[in-house]
């Protein structure tokens, strides 16, 4: 059984005197435990909203969830607050995109890793500082004594990101929600965090949930990859499917639009034309439609259907892309 | 080889004590270095810890008693007859023959003490309901909604209330004694703290940081008091040294109304500023001294809430 599933989630924002807005349409997928799962799409396109939905940090009157999300046999969407808040933490855990704002700026790095173990392993005082300081160690941050009297802003960006790295694993949780963990991150560090990112997943056995625009560390971290296009999961496959075969007209657009180095000198970038603005409602017809190339009518003959290709293999689209360029390269850092 | 390792050491040496001064650099002590660097705060402190030293050693700075007649034989009132400056009185003399400028310097005690007391507690009050009314809406829930609603909307009345009219309505209603004039200052001081700490936490609640720390299950009660309440005071502090100005302009309205201490033992800026106003076309410079010195004494504190707030933004930092 997976460790991780969630079915149908939607997520609707509801202001009087405006149309509800739909972030998040019916997404399923599954994250088996020890597996890295990546979840793609461009701005806007709902991957946040899913993963803040499914550790339930969406909160107020005017959100609508609906679906479940069952994590380790436990409907999370039903547990009380109080229930869910002693998970967050030490059975799911979060890292956000601006590791800077993710820190509160007055209290030292120490009293803010120490705060988890009280938190979810009654460690206390002494206890608490040292296994603080075995965390940071852990995540590559030299000095950790040292680090854990400091404050956040006298840390560099890398090093923040690695903090609140070691704050997310601290409880060695089953799964850990990565949303753009290295998207204000300069690409050397980049690099860092998520061969970082890797290790603690293979010698931890923690599920990842990555979240990402960025294709190049989905290619080079995850097995199983989702890509969103508002609010739906248009294409579903394992890493290799996904980069050899494309089916999805966004999925190949995503892919043809990244810079390639063996390209001709000169040739222009091929982008997605047009915007997210430019979408139709998922209830006409397929959203993509109108910024699609292999656009027809019966695209807006209603919500297309997601269809099983290969196992595991999963499009939503009536014009599935079926002839290939040769596929991007796009160079595993493993090699696979 | 010894000069070589020597120069090693030295340089070992110079390097952490470069380096020393960064290290465990807080907020606060990141903002103090900024405020001794600006003029403004520079100046302000320097007007304030004046005004401190000279009402803690006002009985030895004045040159002579400041409720002593001893040349009542020279002013005669009703015949507009005063004595300005020379040489063994300084500011002159006052109405009644005393020397104006020990009373002016012993004035400076009760003047500071009342503005001190009555902002510290407007300041407890007052972030006392606002940190309540925060911390309800932090910790949510409807009861939370209701707890913050009755807060405010009681802060709001004491706001909607001209200042001075609520300070000279709590000093009627108490009689006039030292204690009500800081009571009375105190009140209109309430409505401000509590407005500020409860929007300065409503406005943390909603940072990625707090976000960050419910995503790993913290507590609640903790991300108020361990997260929030450290964010949302500096503002708060700024507005305290600010509001002692307006404390002292107040408090010596008060008096100046008559609604002062009555203990006339003790001379005071305001009840000296009312008294002068008799003799005004007489004897401007009675009423002028005492003006001067709470202009200075609120300009200094001003200067100084001021500087104090620009080194506590993070966005106006260098």
């Amino acid at each position: 059984m997976s460790l991780l599933t969630v079915d149908e989630l939607t997520v609707t924002f509801t202001q009087r005197g405006k149309p509800d807005v739909r972030a998040v349409d019916g997404v399923s997928f599954t994250v088996d435990q020890g597996e890295v799962v990546g979840l793609v799409g461009e701005s806007g396109c709902g991957k946040s909203v899913t993963s803040l939905a499914l550790m339930r940090l969406l909160s107020g009157r005017n959100v609508k969830i609906g679906g479940s999300v069952v994590f380790d046999g436990i409907e999370l969407l039903k547990l009380r607050s109080e229930e869910m808040r002693d998970l967050r933490g030490s059975q799911l855990a979060m890292i956000f995109q601006d590791p800077l704002s993710s820190l509160n700026p007055v209290v030292p790095i120490g009293v803010q890793v120490t705060e988890i173990l009280t938190r979810h392993r009654k460690l206390r005082g002494e206890a608490a500082r040292k296994e603080a300081a075995v965390l940071l160690e852990k995540v590559g941050i030299p000095d950790p004594t040292r680090r854990l009297r400091e404050y956040p802003h006298q840390m560099s960006g890398g090093m923040r990101q690695r903090a609140l790295i070691a704050m997310a694993v601290a409880c060695a949780p089953r799964l850990l929600i990565a949303d753009e963990p290295t998207t204000a991150l300069d690409v050397t560090i980049q690099a860092q965090i998520l061969e970082l990112l890797k290790e603690l997943v293979d010698s931890q056995g923690t599920a990842l949930l990555m979240i990402t625009h960025d294709l190049g560390v989905v290619a080079g971290l995850c097995d199983d990859i989702n890509v969103l296009y508002a609010g739906k999961v248009v294409e579903a496959a394992a890493r290799r499917p996904l980069f050899a075969a494309p089916t999805h007209p966004y999925s190949v657009g995503l892919l043809n639009s990244i810079p390639r180095l063996d390209a001709p000198r000169g040739e222009p970038l091929k982008p997605i034309r047009g915007s997210v603005n430019d979408n139709i409602a998922w209830a006409d017809g397929c959203a993509f439609a109108p910024r699609c190339d292999h656009y027809t009518i019966e695209c807006l003959q209603g919500p297309p259907a997601l269809t099983e290709a290969l196992t595991g293999h999963r499009y939503r689209c009536v014009n599935p892309v079926t002839t290939h360029e040769p596929p991007a390269v796009i160079a595993t850092e493993d090699g696979r | 080889m010894t000069t070589k390792t020597d120069k090693i050491d030295r340089l070992a040496e110079l390097t952490a004590a470069r380096a020393e001064p960064e290290h465990g650099l807080g907020l606060w002590r990141e903002a103090f270095r900024r405020l001794k660097r600006n003029p403004m705060a520079v100046s302000g402190a320097v007007i304030v810890l004046l005004f401190l030293v000279i009402a803690i050693l006002a009985p030895w700075l004045a040159p002579y008693d400041p409720e002593a007649r001893t040349w009542d034989h020279e002013v005669f009132q009703n015949q507009n007859i005063f004595v300005g400056p020379r040489a063994e009185n300084w500011l002159g003399l006052d109405n009644a023959g005393r020397d104006e400028l020990s009373r002016i310097i012993v004035g400076a005690r009760q003047s500071l003490l009342v503005g001190v007391v009555a902002t510290g507690l407007g300041f407890a009050v007052g972030a006392l309901l606002g940190g309540l009314a925060g911390a309800a809406v932090g910790l949510g829930g409807r009861v939370g909604q209701r707890v913050d609603a009755v807060i405010m909307r009681v802060v709001d009345m004491l706001l909607a209330m001209p200042s001075l009219l609520l300070a000279v309505s709590v000093a009627a209603i108490l009689g006039p004694s030292l204690l009500t004039v800081m009571v009375a200052v105190g009140v209109t001081q309430v409505p401000i703290f509590a407005r500020l700490l409860r929007g300065s936490m409503l406005a943390q609640s909603h940072s990625d940081y707090v976000l960050a720390a419910n995503a790993l299950g913290v507590k609640r009660r903790r991300i108020v008091l361990g997260h929030i309440v450290p964010n949302s005071l500096g503002p708060v502090l700024v507005q305290g040294t600010l509001s002692l100005a307006t404390a002292i302009i107040e408090a010596a309205a008060l008096s100046y109304l008559g609604l002062g201490n009555p203990d006339t033992s003790y001379p005071e800026w305001g009840s000296m500023l009312a008294d002068a106003q008799r003799f005004l076309s007489g004897a401007p410079q009675l009423a002028i001294y005492p003006a001067i010195v709470i202009i200075i004494t609120a300009l200094g504190f001003t200067l100084l809430g001021e500087a104090m707030r620009e080194s506590l933004d993070p966005k106006l930092r260098k």
